[in-house]
């Protein structure tokens, strides 16, 4: 990023959130929020449909208002944004069929144009992979080429801040590898980038850290080995003989397994231990015992009361 | 601008405002982009361009006999049709079509760009010029050419058609913007917005001589702009003898710039006060 940006921010985190609430109606969607994102990292919001994840986001992207709390979104209140604030931010929204009649070259040079200092829409047009299609109506592009179309609006105004709301949703599994390329090649360049997703591997794939967000408050906070490695110290072994299946949780799973094969060494392949598995939690059994509930405050990798500066420089 | 933001770093609005686009090169760039929507969508060109004539050549074929003093019944149809033509590519256009840009996150994308509002604005008001312009050069031209109808020659009628096009088309394009927002969807944009306009036709002497029609429904008519703009239009394209048969004795002209004022008025403060870049249940 160039320095003049550096100079203005003083070095303060892109996006900081204290005690955000907001409310609909009686229901309250977000429920009392912290939250940093640091300058040039990837960090995404987990959470099941409904836990308050695009509510988040569109309070920082200037959408929506706020019942409590205070946000700063790159230096400014986004309830009192302008025009230069919004040429800073890009913003790719949820799934989107506006500008139909349009060409991909012809949306991303209409765009380029609200922006004071706008990366050349050849090169973004170029990035996103949809050089072939730059002549195409976007209403005759697949989804993961229209996902990609909206990437490239994103950032074709050169944001120091990009927000994905559940960019890959509905992908096919290589449309959501290209993707995921294409969002490193961003963090690459220096973009700070907050990413919703419900996504479990896309969250490790792509996040230095992940905030996991349950029924409006954030239950979970670290990087994606942090919450998948705190648990990873107890496996669980499983293995079947003739009195059925076994299943033993333990934190010395090798032992066990040598134990098991001594066990079986007089069988008709010797230490052979029928129907052996070695099985780690996934960040899935994480984030599902974090969003149920069932894992109490100590075995959160690192909850979301401490202080997120010591987080972003444990990274 | 950074006057608007309380945040410390209150810099970051002046340092870049050498280098921001002007509004009127956004301005223009927004209409461009509407034009060429507009003209892709076929079936609405086809609609706002062919429509205004299909009318014509209906009434003028089912009323084949003179209104009196010379005047065919399609000749007296020509000034109503071109006001009506003027509703539907302002007022009906932009009510359902921005209801459904908003529907679709068309507006919502674009308020999340820097983008100044007032360009959006300026560039469907654009587009509602150039395509109403359009439409009623395509309705004269076969009204002259097709249904031999005798335009009129002296400057001061065409004055009088400049002024009341002009405010006509503001009147109905801000109303239009300020009524995109009363459709709860884009769906429902056109079922809601298509009845009022024809209730407005019928009501305000487009398909009918205005002044057969029963005084109640002439008194509600004067309360919308449609019957001034047909008002106003009769007096471009009929003899100055059918003064003598509108409701008044006159053709009302200074009242009509009067109401057509207070509309444009009223909507304008509409759009300021109303407009909503996403839809209402959004939260």
């Amino acid at each position: 990023m160039t320095s003049d940006r550096a100079d203005t921010l003083d070095g303060a985190a892109p996006v900081r959130v204290r005690g955000l609430v907001k409310r609909y109606g009686d229901r309250t969607a977000v429920d009392d929020i912290d939250l940093d994102v640091q300058r040039g990292e990837v960090l995404a919001l987990l959470g099941p449909n409904g836990a308050g994840k695009t509510t988040t986001v569109e309070v920082l992207e200037g959408y929506r208002g706020r019942d409590a709390g205070e946000v700063t979104v790159l230096g400014h209140d986004p309830a009192h944004a302008n025009g230069a604030w919004r040429s800073r931010i890009g913003i790719v929204l949820q799934s989107s069929q506006d500008n139909a009649e349009l060409t991909v070259e012809e949306l991303v040079r209409h765009f380029a144009a609200f922006y004071p200092a706008p990366r050349d829409p050849d090169d973004v047009i170029a990035s996103v992979g949809l050089e072939d299609k730059r002549r195409t109506r976007t209403r005759q592009l697949s989804g993961g080429q229209r996902r990609r179309l909206d990437v490239a609006l994103g950032v074709v105004g050169r944001p120091e801040l990009l927000f994905l709301d559940e960019p890959t949703t509905g992908f096919d599994p290589e449309a959501r590898r290209a993707f995921w390329e294409l969002i490193r090649g961003l963090r690459g360049d220096g973009t700070t980038i907050l990413l919703t997703t419900h996504y479990l591997e896309e969250a490790e794939q792509l996040a230095d850290r992940v905030a996991v967000l349950s029924g409006g408050r954030i239950v979970g906070l670290g990087t994606p080995a942090a919450l998948g490695g705190r648990a990873d110290r107890e496996a669980t072994v499983v293995w079947e003989d003739a009195d059925g299946r076994h299943e033993v949780r333990t934190l010395t799973p090798t032992g066990l397994v040598a134990e098991l094969a001594q066990r079986y060494a007089g069988r008709a392949e010797p230490g052979e231990v029928p129907g052996l598995q070695v099985l780690r939690p996934t960040l899935e059994d994480v984030y599902l015992s974090l969003v149920r509930g069932s894992i109490d405050a100590e075995t959160v990798p690192i909850s979301s009361g401490e202080s997120p500066d010591s987080i972003g420089e444990a990274r | 601008m950074s006057t608007a933001t309380p945040a410390p770093a209150a810099g970051a609005g002046a340092r870049r405002d050498p280098a921001a686009p002007s509004l009127t090169a956004l301005a223009v760039l927004r209409t461009r982009i509407e034009l060429k929507q507009f003209f892709r969508e076929r079936d609405a060109v086809i609609f706002i361009f062919a429509f205004p004539v299909i009318m014509l050549a209906i009434f003028g074929s089912v009323f084949d006999e003179d209104v009196g003093g010379g005047v065919s019944f399609t000749q007296y149809f020509v000034p109503g049709i071109v006001a009506a033509g003027i509703m539907l590519s302002s007022f009906q256009s932009l009510a359902i079509g921005i209801a459904i840009e908003r529907d679709d996150g068309t507006l919502k994308r674009l308020r999340g760009t820097p983008m100044p509002p007032a360009a959006y604005f300026l560039g469907k008001i654009g587009m509602v010029l150039v395509s109403s312009v359009l439409q009623t050069g395509v309705l004269l031209t076969a009204a002259a050419l097709v249904f031999n109808i005798d335009l009129p020659t002296s400057p001061s009628r065409w004055v009088t058609f400049a002024w009341v096009f002009v405010l006509g088309t503001s009147a109905g394009t801000v109303l239009g913007i300020a009524f995109s927002s009363v459709p709860r969807s884009g769906r429902s944009a056109s079922a809601v917005v298509t009845p009022i306009v024809i209730v407005l036709q019928f009501i305000s002497g487009v398909f009918f001589v205005y002044d057969d029609l029963p005084a109640w429904m002439r008194n509600i008519a004067e309360l919308f702009p449609l019957k001034w703009m047909a008002q106003g239009m009769r007096s471009v394209f009929l003899p100055d003898s059918y003064q003598s048969i509108e409701a008044d004795g006159s053709w009302q002209l200074g009242l009509g710039a009067v109401v057509l004022g207070v509309w444009l008025v009223v909507g304008l403060a509409a759009c300021l006060w109303t407009f909503r870049w996403s839809r209402r249940d959004a939260g």
